[in-house]
């Protein structure tokens, strides 16, 4: 079994033995869910004004629904994402468990690799339980499944991301609350960043600030866009904040 | 086996420790003794990669910590101050964990956690979460975490805290048959302890090495002959020469106030009786008699006191300790 494995198994273990994991899979469960029936709902009650007014009534679900959808679950995620990964490094420094991972022979990257991997999976199968929303939609209703999947690849992504800022923070602090705290702190900047970046319009400046922040980046993947570069910028983001993390790790050894 | 070689840790205010220099032989049992923010944990901490020097060298297996630290740290097994125990674990999983983290896997890993479960006494608690574990059996979980993939050096920090008396000796048992095959370091602030299992004692105080040597000789080099303390209350003039006859006695001083006298002998002549006869018969007024013995405690405290120059015995040393006045304290 490699080290990332070993680190990744009882991450997993950890995870699922902590009241926090099941409490934050309810919450996004349900959110999501009453967000998906409260835009089908409208949705049809759109079909049925159209109906009245002009008889007949196209109604699109990718626009009305999926994209509505998406967006929204961007919200939740930075919400929840953060707490779920506050734990990883912030509490091996509390509980001086850390002086076992930092004295055992297996690298840091390793270590930083096998946390991050398994909030990774974690997100990545209440994802898949989300899956059953358009799975359930397509036994009664058709609509195109080409902007769906993208939309997933985006929030695979941006969830991704967002675990990573949080993993960075976590590698930051002893304290789970501050951890928490300071990932929202940066994600909701990137956040922001967006708007600031339209407000400085078309110039360079304003083309850079827009583009640092993820949310051009994600729309494009929901509106069925898949472009290198927002590939790229998800990459990049993500393993500058990896890196970050392992920076961060060493260098408390120095301290 | 482990060579440290003036190693220094500076923080941005402190020095926590100083050119501190010594060296474990292969097979030898050595113990760090010192008060509470002594430097222990820092040069233990330094010794397996936990954090780098600021200055100085450590080497430990032929490897140098600085430059080699994957390799050091497969041959070290180390329990930190706290013993690092994921508490929604149970024993078995964790060790498991942790053999995994040092490369063991298949039969090797399965008989490792087996030889440490019994070796430890686990057995009772293997599938119980460590976090419904009392302090003593953490603490066994901790060295039967450093012992598990058999490694040549071990260096445990306080390895008796929070354990029980029987628990204590079954401890310092175990860490004397680790002796001759695995090189040991110990902490301790106890020094009974530091007697009871290891063949040399490094003293450390303030972040620099203050003595090291065995601990019969540390006490020898300190304690040159048995010292009797006395006191009368009608001493004549010419008392110390009268006392200096006494078969044994080596020198006479007079101590403090009047009629007060330090009487030193032979090693292992007790010349309480015939002073004390000697006394009784002349009708001196004998109104003490006492001798103060030199233990390593008191090596301890003369040697890690010396540079605050307090009366005070330090905050870490203050337990059990009966401090033997300042008549060890002779001008000889």
């Amino acid at each position: 079994m490699t080290p990332v494995n070993t680190i990744l198994l009882k991450e997993l273990r950890s995870h699922f033995v902590s009241p926090v994991v099941y409490v934050v899979a309810a919450v996004f469960l349900l959110i999501v869910g009453l967000l998906a029936y409260l835009y089908i709902v409208f949705t049809g009650a759109q079909a049925i004004q159209l109906m009245q007014v002009q008889g007949q009534a196209q109604i699109n679900l990718n626009d009305l629904v999926f994209r509505n959808l998406f967006s929204s679950i961007r919200f939740v995620l930075l919400i929840i994402l953060p707490i779920l990964t506050m734990r990883l490094f912030a509490e091996e420094k509390k509980l001086r468990t850390f002086e076992l991972l930092m004295t055992s022979p297996i690298g840091l990257n390793e270590i930083v690799a096998g946390k991050f991997m398994s909030v990774f999976l974690l997100f990545m199968g209440l994802l898949g339980l989300t899956g059953l929303i358009p799975l359930t939609l397509s036994l009664f209703s058709d609509f195109d499944w080409y902007p769906v999947l993208t939309g997933y690849l985006g929030l695979a992504l941006l969830g991704a991301l967002f675990l990573s800022v949080g993993v960075l923070a976590s590698a930051l602090t002893e304290n789970q609350v501050v951890a928490a705290f300071v990932s929202f702190g940066l994600l909701l900047l990137l956040w922001l960043l967006a708007g600031l970046g339209s407000l400085l319009g078309d110039s360079t400046v304003g083309q850079v600030v827009s583009y640092v922040s993820f949310m051009e980046h994600y729309d494009h993947l929901v509106r069925g866009l898949v472009d290198t570069q927002d590939l790229v910028y998800f990459a990049t983001a993500l393993i500058l904040m990896l890196f970050l993390t392992h920076r961060v790790i060493d260098s408390t050894r120095w301290k | 086996m482990i060579d440290v070689h003036h190693i220094t840790k500076r923080y941005a205010q402190h020095t926590a420790i100083d050119r501190v220099t010594f060296s474990v032989a292969k097979g030898e049992v050595l113990a760090f003794l010192g008060p509470n923010g002594a430097g222990k944990t820092t040069t233990m901490r330094i010794l397996t990669c936990f954090m780098p020097a600021t200055e100085g060298t450590a080497m430990v297996a032929g490897f140098d910590c600085a430059d080699q630290p994957l390799e050091v740290k497969r041959r070290i097994g180390y329990l930190p101050e706290t013993p690092p125990v994921y508490q929604e674990l149970t024993v078995d999983e964790y060790l498991r964990f942790v053999g995994r983290l040092r490369g063991l896997s298949g039969a090797m890993l399965t008989g490792a956690m087996a030889r440490e479960v019994e070796r430890l006494g686990l057995s009772a608690v293997q599938h119980r979460l460590i976090g419904n574990l009392s302090r003593g059996y953490r603490q066994r979980v901790g060295l039967a975490q450093a012992l598990l993939h058999d490694p040549p050096v071990l260096i445990l920090d306080e390895p008796t805290v929070g354990l029980d008396p029987k628990q204590i000796i079954e401890i310092r048992e175990l860490i004397k048959s680790l002796a001759g095959s695995h090189s040991v370091i110990l902490s301790t602030h106890i020094l009974p302890e530091a007697t009871a299992v290891c063949q040399r004692v490094v003293i450390i105080n303030g972040g620099r090495i203050v003595a090291e040597d065995t601990p019969d000789r540390l006490s020898a080099r300190l304690r040159h002959s048995e010292k009797i303390a006395l006191t009368l209350s009608r001493a004549p003039g010419d008392v110390e020469a009268r006392l200096r006859q006494v078969s044994g006695v080596q020198h006479v001083h007079a101590n403090g106030p009047p009629g007060h006298f330090l009487l030193e002998s032979e090693l292992g002549h007790d010349i309480r009786e015939d002073v004390a006869r000697l006394a009784v018969t002349n009708n001196w007024g004998l109104l003490e008699l006492k001798s103060i013995s030199m233990t390593l405690e008191d090596v301890f405290l003369k040697l890690t006191m010396r540079e605050e120059g307090v009366a005070q015995p330090a905050a870490g040393a203050s337990h059990r300790v009966v401090v033997t006045e300042d008549k060890t304290e002779s001008p000889s």
